[in-house]
């Protein structure tokens, strides 16, 4: 789904996304040093490990095309948003060298798309619907899915937005369009319609289980 | 056994299941993400290939390109355990790189 290749976005998106994210790296960096408590820590790195792992089992939508969760919403639901946008962001940056999933040009897009947005809208719709329940409720598990579900269709949304600009923005001097040749009008829809019908549940689910893990073995995780 | 013991094992099942990700596309007929397609199904589907993604896709060579290793056999098999090994050497990877971060950014006396 949602890790742009080199080559669908050009110069002017993928600059523009670069510029974009890496200030929210810097501010991630600055909270986590701040805030991040000594007993999180150890997390992060599981955080960063699951993330990867989860974004490796592609889910199928019959005759067509495939897609995956991210674990964004979990880690920042457990950690806080900054420090899903750091545990994401290390995830795609390692599938992008190592693998090849995602491209090093299209890398800035891809961390915003999923992490920053992942983490931050995961983040406050959980906290938004959770507030004031019980840290074993019913409420904080059933938040913590649409929360999930939420975030990974608005990084859906914004992916397609970024895919579906290009041909307006750069062409050939014949007019075709150099870098992805998706109007917005095919994009958006590819991205959206599968996020909402199939990926969007996947991300909830897994979201929710461990949320429900979390709240029999170790509620305090929780409690941020 | 601690809870992150225990998490850390869920991930070893995630790691050793993750073939799963390959086999229930292929199914399914399912023939990848949308929006990351090859440079041949581009021309297919869009009817040219444009020439920036010409230029810029392929350039950077991934060690292991979609999470195969090199020379592997092409049977379900040789792919499931190309992934497997993939998803190790990614996790052990991530698991370095977000140690020396925490080492770099997390100051020691958050309790």
């Amino acid at each position: 789904m949602m890790h742009i290749p080199d080559g669908y976005l050009g110069p002017a998106t993928y600059g523009t996304m670069y510029a974009v994210t890496i200030p929210f790296w810097t501010i991630a960096a600055r909270k986590l040093n701040k805030t991040l408590k000594t007993r999180q820590v150890p997390y992060l790195s599981l955080g960063a490990a699951f993330s990867f792992v989860i974004m490796m089992f592609n889910l199928p939508i019959v005759g067509g095309t495939t897609g995956h969760a991210t674990g964004a919403t979990l880690i920042a639901i457990l950690l806080g948003p900054w420090a899903a946008m750091i545990a994401v962001s290390v995830a795609l940056i390692i599938q992008a060298l190592l693998f090849g999933d995602g491209g090093i040009t299209a890398l800035g897009a891809n961390c915003f798309n999923m992490g920053v947005i992942g983490g931050l809208a995961g983040y406050g719709i959980y906290r938004l619907i959770a507030a004031g329940s019980d840290i074993k409720s019913a409420r904080r598990w059933i938040a913590a899915a649409i929360a999930a579900y939420i975030s990974l269709n608005l990084s859906a949304l914004v992916t397609g937005i970024e895919i579906g600009i290009q041909p307006m923005l750069e062409k050939t001097t014949a007019g075709q369009p150099l870098y992805s040749p998706f109007p917005l009008s095919v994009a958006v829809p590819a991205m959206v319609v599968e996020h909402l019908v199939v990926f969007g549940f996947a991300e909830a689910l897994v979201t929710a289980l461990v949320v429900k893990y979390f709240q029999k073995s170790d509620p305090s995780m929780l409690g941020a | 056994m601690t809870n992150l013991k225990k998490l850390w094992i869920a991930i070893g099942i995630l790691v050793i299941l993750s073939p799963v990700g390959i086999i229930l596309p292929k199914l399914f007929n399912a023939e990848g993400a949308w929006g990351e397609w090859g440079l041949d199904k581009i021309g297919k589907v869009a009817g040219f290939v444009p020439e920036g993604m010409k230029r810029m896709r392929e350039r950077w060579k991934a060690p292991l390109s979609d999470y195969g290793l090199p020379g592997q056999s092409e049977a379900l098999g040789g792919q499931s355990l190309g992934y497997v090994v993939s998803a190790i050497i990614g996790v052990a990877f991530i698991a370095g790189m977000m140690y020396l971060l925490t080492k770099l950014l997390v100051r020691k006396k958050n309790k």
